[in-house]
């Protein structure tokens, strides 16, 4: 049995992982990443429109601030976030940006001067101040009251992803590429690392740690039609699951993305919308201020999302030989900006849908986009169920996102959650957890069951192939979990799901040595069934419409039941998730749940909204100062480590929120 | 699959040929050989498409590697017809209905058509230091430092590479050197010289690829240039990267250390 100990083992090698590796390696820990695949092709490198941090220099974004940011993203949430968590992250979103710009990431810039945007579909002139010119300019996104979203053209991930990865590089740190961790290694009360499979040789090694820090990303490929990269097939979150221990957070909350080329699903950014493009219907009809006259196109996503299935129900949607879809219009920006800042979107377009955007109409169609979901965690990023066991970016469930996530927020939590996250294993492997003695036999045990687990699915002369399971999970899940759900479909996802998790037991793979692709779908293929059954009873029991769990039996947001956070765990053998349920404090909310400013506005409220309201209105009164406010309402400060207390600085710092 | 996009090909499908290397270094009964397999072509097929169907219905020990399947995370360069390119991305139907596809030469070969770029890529960048060098503390507090917005811009040009191997496959001194750092690094090495947060000097960088593992080694073939799907400015980085290392060598015999 080969063993490689490190103090800190982090699970995926993009964005949140690469981040979370570099803050402990930078306070003298020996960690280790382990990636599916070299880093820089991570999943990260697709986000493209850019990340939320209200460095207010621009003109559109004058006026913003951390309250600001804070405000959206809860409201984006639809109020199922955890308040503390979107502090964290509003406060440290502008630190990240800031040293990623250290680090060399080429943000845009702001230009002195007069220049022409398209606004609501009309030409608009904006002149930025002489003396924010070369300072990081930011674009319109979606659920925003200001322009907040900092970007690199239509390449922001990657360009953050490769500044963060030579950075890893710089700091010598290990990344053992083509490494996936098929087993948590724990005594049910804590993480000792895991049992890793080789992706080029098939061995198996296990990977003891003090830290074990899950950062694998989402789980879209559970999804038949998703803008997921096809490695995000949510192993990270599938591992801790197992463990029987370790619980997942929100698992029913998946977010679909307006813009995925049809029928691919390949993603072209909300950027596309927030610089003035527009969706149009088959008679060239652009139908969004019909249904959302304020916020039209740059509505929250799955707000957009439902308009635009909806809007296709009523027989509105443009014909294809591969169903109905929408338009994507952004001819309006003319060709010198598409090259300029949507070249991404203008390739995808050439070489997948052979057209040119600056000319033609992108097809589009609602694809699944973003898991809310995930380990659920403290502020921290520590599991409350398994000391040791670390989750960070879209892997986890600290939960800033609730129910519905901000474009533009998840490459910034990515970066944030890692500068969080690699400090506190930091603190975890310094302080208490490193005295823990690890158990040889213990690790023994668990390589064991792996080995034997491998060498069954070959063992066996023939049964189910994962390939056929696959397509019908998939089928599934994109038919009866997507975008309108109802008690019918999901009752038949469920059983359909548990049917199938019953038949990947009778999985067979040929025992060829090396890599063996085939042997690496049927090891996944149960774990994704897993995953989909906890999005699947997570949906189904959560009888309310919230962010994007949408109930077309019961299309209220219920505070009065549901404000709360759904929580998962599997026992072994079970053919079902246990389920549980985290309450929400409203009254230690500093922005109780009300109308989010776009969506439907009918929604049943918690007994305590009003009071907190009272309670919140007079901290109002009270205190003049921002700052002042803030820190009556919802103290977070000493949730961060000490070296990110510090305020923001601002070009302009103005209280006009 | 779902993978498909619309665009119109001929009422009859035709039926694709694809011969496909095949060898697993992992098992000592494989030798190298090219395994045919036929498929129908569906409206708007990539490789990827293709690919994904024969290992679902074929032959699920098929090795490829591919990420994104949207052209922008690099994984899936491979030959096809002998011609370096990203396969997610390209429709059969600007295809012969008969295809070869076979792995990118130079890099250590993993089964089939997957290879280790990602291996000689973490190499190249250790040797070339692709990081910002800076000595100026990370104030993550205060207000960032200005740059230019068309300096900005014209870093991004450079830092488009998606590492996917192309060049370095398309290179001839590549496949003759091995220690070579191709385009991919010396357009790396350019993208730093540019940004004014790296604080290396000319001569620092001579010291990286002032030699014929680096720019020298270049024999301005430019098939980098032929095959590099974001089609970067190579052709001309390679230039402008020579002249200046030679200047800096020329300056740096005469023991006068230059300036940025």
């Amino acid at each position: 049995m080969k063993v490689i100990h490190s103090d800190v083992l982090v699970i995926g090698g993009g964005l949140a992982g690469l981040r979370a590796g570099i803050g402990a390696r930078r306070r003298g820990l020996d960690v280790k990443i382990l990636s599916l695949v070299p880093p820089k092709r991570s999943h990260s490198a697709a986000a493209q429109g850019g990340m939320q941090a209200s460095l207010a220099n621009s003109l559109k974004g004058f006026g913003d601030n951390e309250d600001v940011h804070f405000a959206d993203t809860v409201r984006g949430s639809d109020w199922g976030a955890d308040q503390d968590v979107v502090r964290i992250f509003t406060h440290m979103a502008p630190k990240a940006v800031r040293e990623l710009a250290h680090w060399g990431v080429p943000w845009n810039r702001v230009r002195a001067g007069d220049h022409q945007v398209i606004i609501n579909g009309k030409p608009v002139t904006l002149t930025e101040d002489e003396a924010a010119h070369g300072l990081i300019t930011a674009r319109n996104f979606g659920g925003t009251a200001k322009w907040r979203t900092c970007y690199v053209a239509d390449g922001t991930g990657h360009s953050m992803l490769y500044a963060v990865s030579d950075q890893a590089i710089a700091e010598q740190i290990p990344v053992h590429e083509r490494m996936e961790a098929v087993a948590l290694i724990h005594d049910g009360s804590r993480c000792f690392g895991a049992i890793v499979r080789n992706l080029i040789n098939g061995e198996l090694i296990a990977y003891t740690a003090t830290a074990t820090c899950i950062a694998t990303g989402g789980f879209g490929r559970i999804y038949r039609v998703s803008t997921n990269a096809v490695i995000n097939e949510g192993m990270g979150a599938a591992i801790a699951l197992e463990t029987g221990v370790a619980t997942l957070g929100n698992m029913e909350a998946v977010q679909f993305h307006p813009t995925g080329i049809f029928p691919a699903g390949i993603l072209v950014t909300e950027g596309c919308r927030g610089d003035g493009g527009l969706l149009l219907d088959r008679e060239l009809h652009r139908f969004m201020p019909d249904y959302e006259p304020d916020k039209a196109e740059l509505a929250s996503r799955d707000v957009v999302s439902r308009h635009m299935e909806n809007h296709i129900r009523k027989g509105h949607g443009a014909r294809s030989r591969f169903g109905e879809h929408l338009w994507l219009d952004i001819r309006l920006l003319g060709e010198e900006h598409i090259n300029g800042k949507l070249r991404e979107v203008k390739e995808i377009c050439q070489y997948f849908l052979g057209i040119d955007p600056a000319r033609e109409l992108i097809p589009v169609r609602p694809a699944q986009h973003y898991s809310m979901g995930g380990v659920r965690t403290d502020a921290q990023g520590q599991s409350r169920n398994l000391q040791g066991l670390f989750a960070c970016g879209e892997a986890a469930c600290w939960d800033m996102h609730g129910f519905n996530r901000l474009g533009g927020n998840s490459v910034a939590e990515t970066v944030v959650a890692g500068m969080v996250v690699g400090e506190s294993m930091a603190d975890y492997c310094l302080g208490a957890g490193g005295e823990v003695p690890l158990s040889p036999a213990l690790v023994r045990d668990f390589y064991r069951r792996e080995q034997a687990h491998l060498d069954s699915l070959c063992g066996r002369g023939e049964g189910e192939k994962a390939a056929d399971l696959n397509r019908e999970m998939q089928n599934l899940m994109t038919d009866k979990v997507g975008i309108y759900r109802d008690e019918a479909g999901l009752s038949e996802a469920v059983s359909g799901l548990q049917e199938l998790l019953e038949r990947s037991k009778n999985l067979h793979a040929s025992p060829a040595p090396g890599a063996n692709p085939e042997l690496v779908m049927a090891y996944r293929l149960p774990r994704m069934l897993k995953l989909a059954l906890c999005v699947a009873e997570g949906a189904l029991a959560r009888t309310e419409s919230r962010g994007a769990h949408s109930r077309v039996d019961y299309p209220q947001r219920d505070d009065s039941r549901w404000l709360k956070r759904t929580l998962e765990r599997w026992e072994e053998g079970a053919s079902s998730p246990v389920l549980s349920y985290e309450p929400l404090d409203v009254m230690k909310m500093e922005l109780p749940p009300g109308w989010r400013g776009y969506g439907v506005k009918d929604h049943i409220p918690h007994p305590d909204t009003e009071k907190r309201e009272q309670e919140i209105a007079a901290i109002a009164q009270r205190e003049a100062d921002r700052f002042a406010r803030q820190e009556a309402a919802l103290p977070f400060k000493h949730l961060l480590p000490e070296q990110f207390r510090p305020g923001n600085a601002r070009y302009k710092e103005t209280d006009d929120v | 699959m779902s993978d498909t996009a619309p665009v119109t090909v001929e009422a009859t499908p035709r039926t694709l040929t694809l011969e496909i290397f095949r060898y697993n270094p992992a098992d000592p009964a494989s030798e190298p050989h090219f395994q045919t397999y036929t498929l129908e072509e569906t409206a708007g097929m990539t490789l990827f498409i293709a690919l994904s169907l024969i290992r679902e219905e074929q032959d699920p020990g098929l090795q490829f590697d591919f990420v994104c399947r949207a052209g922008i995370c690099g994984s899936c360069a491979m030959l096809v017809n002998g011609t370096p390119t990203l396969a997610c991305r390209t429709l059969t139907q600007s295809l012969d209905a008969t295809i070869r596809l076979a792995p990118l030469p130079v890099f250590e070969l993993i089964g089939d058509l997957s290879v280790n770029t990602g291996k000689w890529m973490r190499n190249m960048s250790e040797a070339l230091e692709t990081w910002v060098h800076s000595q100026e503390a990370e104030d993550l507090h205060a207000m960032e430092e200005k740059m230019d917005p068309a300096l900005a811009e014209s870093i991004y040009e450079l830092e488009r590479c998606i590492e996917c191997g192309c060049c370095v496959a398309g290179c001839g001194t590549a496949i003759m050197r091995e220690s070579f750092v191709g385009a991919v690094g010396l357009n790396k090495i350019t993208r730093f010289q540019l940004d004014p947060r790296d604080q290396r000097s000319d001569a620092d960088f001579y010291e990286l690829v002032g030699t014929d593992e680096g720019i020298f080694g270049c024999m301005t073939l430019l098939g980098c240039q032929d095959v590099c799907p974001k089609n970067l400015p190579l052709q001309s980085q390679l230039a402008f990267l020579r002249r200046k290392m030679a200047r800096t060598g020329v300056a740096m015999t005469f023991q006068r250390r230059p300036g940025k």
